[in-house]
């Protein structure tokens, strides 16, 4: 299991530069999830870890190895594709053995680690079967078990979730993140999910626009993000940024926007003094909002709508002209249509610049 | 009731003019030539004036020589063409399924010869392969080595016919095989890089086996195609020497023409009939078995979910 590091490694396609050179370290068996939108780079990382993208400038480095221009396979690697990518014309068993039968491993010593992780998945009545006639569910545990059979050094997942449905998801990724626990290797996982990141993660690098934009433990992204963009992709429901101003009121610095205004912390009144009376971005989190009035500065909010989750719901407001979705306990119901006080808890308060988004 | 009636029959009203263009210009001439295959019937006799013999012509032919050599000319032709032509046509989709600067030009290029009307293949060929004048000798000739009988002797000849269809029809089996290769799921290949296969590897194990229902749909037309060959040899060869390159399909216009013998002529045709009809049947029924086990498959997947 090696150390994996990116050394200003770069990929452009013609032209087109998709990832500027960025650098990346992946400490020996770390669970370390790639996540970002769609288009932000995370895919072409994990295929040029693969091999299967060759590198426009740069190396990648498994401990102190340069390994750029060696083949997928000598790299000691295993791979879950987003489609399975198993082959239809092999039986399941055929399938998970098809690498081991490669290397040219003994029959019975494949017999026995096909079974065994077979077993382990829950697919051994399947070995016969071919493919097709499995459920996506079914297909999935396959290319994971064709992956764990080969005991590589590093296993990739390539959005392995995001062609199941929102339940066999859910399900599959508390088994991922069992089997996280109990398999002691480098993973690299890419989402866009960023549940999955936040469940699956032992450290999560979010990327937008080929960049890197944080890494870091699922807590340090979400207590401590680096930026808006960090910010707003981190925690579901998402964080909520309005327009506000920096005033110094009585020594203390407040946030005055339209129709709030919040004092923030000692901590951050002094550490935000020279920003005084510039114009920011406040985010706050739905989580930051609480019923009771005695923990946190007073904010008035028009509900508009409620949505019932079950035993929170998640109430979508209004300050003024910008729209606050705010996080209740169900259990203290708020009609829709009324004005309503909530306490903000100040310590949970983020200020970022208002043109680069970066974190004051 | 009586609306119910003529609802019923417009489904058949619409079909009819097909259905009656068919029995005209297929139905009728197969039967034609099934009934005249019963007869020793020349030329010079309408069909009515002509002796019925029953299945004599048929057993004529099995018991001629002529007959049965041109038969297993056919069948070696076809054999050693289609092999040679999927044995290179799939190789060249395996060597051309990629992404270089002027690959589109390149397989236009390829696919050329198939456009080209067989007539004319056939007389570029006799050219190219003329004892004195023609680009091979010339060719031979100045490299210093000895001229090449290439259709004037038994075995040259035969060759000379296969090389010519196999430059004609490989680009058949070439472009299926490319579209073939190409639509398979990039993923799996992919997978079985990872997975460790070599080039040879991935073409063994997962290439070929996945194009394989194109391979033998294909397989099987070119074989169908390649027993109802004529224009080529008969441009190149006419038959000649001896009979060393005369196929079926030529033997019977001669049979027609020269011999006059058109009973005999029908039965031949009918011979060759019957071999497509086995050959197609095969191809049915294997599409058939494909069809069934897909269907198949997908209802055992669905009953699991």
């Amino acid at each position: 299991m090696p150390r994996i590091t990116f050394d200003q490694v770069s990929k452009s396609y013609g032209a087109v530069e998709v990832l500027p050179p960025f650098d990346l370290s992946l400490d020996d068996g770390e669970f370390t999830v790639l996540v970002g939108p769609s288009g932000c780079g995370k895919s072409t990382t994990l295929r040029m870890l693969a091999g299967l993208e060759t590198l426009s400038g740069g190396e990648i480095y498994f401990d102190d190895k340069p390994i750029s221009r060696l083949d997928p396979k000598e790299r000691d690697l295993a791979m879950v594709f987003q489609d399975y990518a198993l082959y239809p014309h092999m039986n399941i068993a055929k399938n998970m053995s098809f690498a081991l039968r490669l290397a040219r491993v003994s029959k019975s010593e494949i017999q026995e680690k096909v079974q065994r992780v077979a077993e382990m998945l829950n697919i051994a009545h399947l070995l016969e079967r071919k493919p097709a006639e499995l459920s996506g569910g079914q297909r999935q545990r396959v290319a994971m078990g064709r992956a764990l059979v080969r005991d590589a050094g590093t296993f990739l997942f390539d959005e392995p979730l995001s062609n199941l449905d929102a339940k066999l998801r859910g399900k599959m990724r508390a088994e991922l993140a069992e089997m996280r626990d109990t398999i002691d290797k480098n993973m690299v996982y890419v989402t866009h999910d960023q549940v999955e990141a936040m469940t699956l993660g032992d450290r999560i690098v979010v990327m937008s626009d080929g960049l890197i934009q944080q890494q870091g433990t699922p807590e340090e992204l979400f207590k401590q993000p680096v930026n808006k963009f960090v910010a707003g992709f981190i925690g579901a429901p998402t964080m909520n940024f309005v327009d506000a101003e920096l005033v110094d009121e009585t020594g203390k610095l407040w946030v005055r926007g339209d129709g709030f205004a919040l004092p923030l912390t000692d901590a951050d009144s002094a550490r935000l003094s020279s920003a005084k009376d510039r114009n920011v971005t406040v985010g706050l989190r739905p989580s930051s909002f609480t019923a009771d009035l005695t923990q946190g500065a007073p904010i008035e909010l028009k509900v508009v709508v409620s949505e019932y989750l079950g035993a929170q719901s998640v109430l979508v407001t209004r300050c003024g002209a910008a729209e606050l979705l705010v996080e209740t306990q169900s259990a203290s119901p708020v009609k829709a249509g009324t004005l309503q006080t909530f306490g903000v808890l100040t310590d949970e308060i983020m200020i970022f610049d208002k043109s680069s988004g970066l974190r004051l | 009731m009586q609306t119910a009636n003529v609802n019923r029959l417009t489904p058949y009203l619409f079909l009819a003019p097909a259905a009656i263009v068919m029995a005209v210009a297929l139905l009728y001439p197969i039967g034609y030539m099934i009934y005249a295959s019963f007869l020793n019937w020349n030329p010079s006799q309408r069909i009515g004036e002509a002796e019925f013999v029953g299945l004599q012509n048929y057993v004529n032919l099995l018991g001629d020589a002529a007959f049965r050599e041109s038969f297993f000319v056919t069948i070696k032709f076809a054999a050693v063409v289609v092999t040679l032509e999927m044995f290179l046509g799939v190789g060249l989709a395996l060597l051309l399924d990629r992404n270089i600067r002027g690959m589109s030009v390149l397989r236009t290029l390829f696919i050329l010869p198939m456009m080209i009307a067989p007539i004319v293949v056939g007389l570029m060929w006799r050219y190219m392969y003329h004892p004195s004048v023609g680009i091979f000798n010339r060719t031979l000739k100045s490299l210093g080595f000895e001229p090449i009988p290439w259709l004037s002797d038994g075995s040259w000849a035969f060759a000379s016919v296969v090389i010519a269809d196999v430059w004609q029809w490989t680009p058949f089996i070439f472009i299926l095989s490319l579209a073939a290769l190409q639509s398979l799921p990039q993923s799996a290949m992919e997978a079985s890089r990872i997975d460790g296969a070599t080039g040879w590897q991935q073409i063994i194990y997962i290439k070929l086996p996945l194009m394989m229902p194109v391979l033998v749909v294909t397989l099987l037309l070119r074989l169908i195609d390649a027993f109802k060959v004529l224009e080529v040899i008969l441009v190149l060869t006419n038959g000649g020497p001896g009979l060393s390159t005369e196929i079926l399909s030529l033997r019977i216009s001669r049979t027609a023409s020269e011999f006059r013998e058109l009973g005999e002529a029908a039965a031949m045709s009918n011979y060759l009939l019957i071999l497509l009809i086995i050959l197609t049947f095969a191809m049915f029924a294997y599409n058939k078995a494909v069809e069934a086990r897909t269907a198949r498959l997908r209802k055992a997947a669905e009953e699991d979910l």
